[in-house]
């Protein structure tokens, strides 16, 4: 690993030469965070989430369909999580409400036992647009109940800020509608959003396709990715986790290391001046 | 309430959308006649969520509704 650029001017979520970085308290190596639904089989989940490199998962709740339906399924998928030694990020998934998504956050508290929770509060129905309203009013709320909030938001800039104004301190903007796998359908926003926000850590959520989307995610200056959708459905979930991991690690080495600036003309690069004309 | 009369042996409640008679009187008698972990759920009763350590305090009456909310995978 690259060891020698220290020329980030992300300050507060770089903690070392080392690449380590803080998210909600807890030191971090991998900047991926992975999405653990749609997998083929439990066993491919587990194999991809370790070929990922991912330290933070996602998963989510349901409210059982009958009384004391407790599946082996679910339970299988509980167990094998939890084996990764990975931190869960628990989603509010379906939520229409800030109410909904208060409630179902304590929920997520307490069987998963953490502070952390994947804020998702969803105001159209085709998109799955976040509702910006009701999910600054849930993030405030969930700040006072002791929450560390990942609130999932769109990229407006305005918005963002009200979510930080009522306490969270990291941002999850999406990349494209959930699920769409369109890459970053606005990058001039995201890059609005790492210049005027320096210091929040930045987390495209949704909409990633391709590896290549996560390294442009990570060129632009963005702290991290989180997808699920483009590695559970890839032909092969288990060796396309290895390739978002390796491009998320490249696009950040190359944000540290500071991509060269465009030019409008050729620009020799082989140096001629001093060469004799032979023709 | 008429507190002299005496208790029926069931109830009826709602359990995740669906009737259920129960003789538990309490939130935490009803997850451990379920077979339940107290752990592998969260409840909530009548909409509002009721934390694992509230539940035995937490009384059951003829018409409530419990839902009851296990860990998935998710995105």
């Amino acid at each position: 690993m690259d060891t020698t650029n220290s020329s980030t001017t992300n300050t507060a979520t770089n903690s070392s030469a080392a690449d380590t970085w803080t998210l909600g308290g807890r030191t971090l190596q991998s900047r991926f965070l992975l999405g653990t639904a749609g997998y083929p089989s439990p066993a491919i989940l587990q194999q991809a989430i370790a070929a990922s490199g991912a330290q933070v998962v996602t998963v989510g709740l349901r409210r059982q369909l009958a009384a004391g339906a407790q599946t082996s399924a679910e339970g299988d998928f509980f167990g094998i999580i939890k084996a990764t030694g990975a931190h869960l990020l628990p989603n509010t998934a379906g939520c229409r409400t800030a109410r909904e998504a208060i409630t179902l956050s304590h929920m997520a508290r307490e069987l998963f036992d953490t502070q952390w929770i994947k804020l998702e509060v969803v105001g159209d129905e085709h998109t799955l647009q976040p509702d910006p309203f009701e999910l600054v009013d849930a993030a405030r709320q969930l700040v006072q109940d002791g929450f560390e909030v990942f609130p999932y938001c769109t990229d407006d800039l305005v918005s963002c800020q009200r979510l930080l104004d009522v306490g969270c301190n990291i941002l999850m903007p999406w990349g494209a509608p959930i699920g769409s796998g369109q890459g970053l359908v606005n990058p001039g926003a995201l890059r609005t959003l790492r210049a005027r926000l320096p210091g929040v850590p930045l987390i495209v959520d949704a909409g990633i396709g391709s590896p290549s989307d996560a390294v442009q995610a990570m060129e632009l200056g963005l702290d991290g990715v989180l997808l699920n959708t483009a590695v559970a459905k890839a032909l092969n979930p288990v060796r396309m986790a290895r390739a978002f991991g390796l491009g998320i690690r490249a696009g950040r080495l190359g944000y540290e290391a500071g991509v060269m600036a465009k030019q409008d003309m050729a620009v020799s690069s082989t140096p001629v001046a001093g060469h004799p004309i032979l023709l | 309430m008429n507190a002299t009369s005496a208790q029926p042996a069931t109830i009826a409640l709602v359990v995740n959308g669906a009737a259920h008679t129960t003789s538990a009187r309490t939130l935490a008698q009803w997850v451990d006649q379920q077979g339940l972990s107290p752990h592998a759920v969260a409840t909530a009763l009548n909409s509002q969520f009721v934390p694992r350590t509230q539940r035995a305090a937490q009384v059951l009456n003829t018409g409530d509704a419990i839902v009851t909310f296990q860990p998935i995978e998710g995105g």
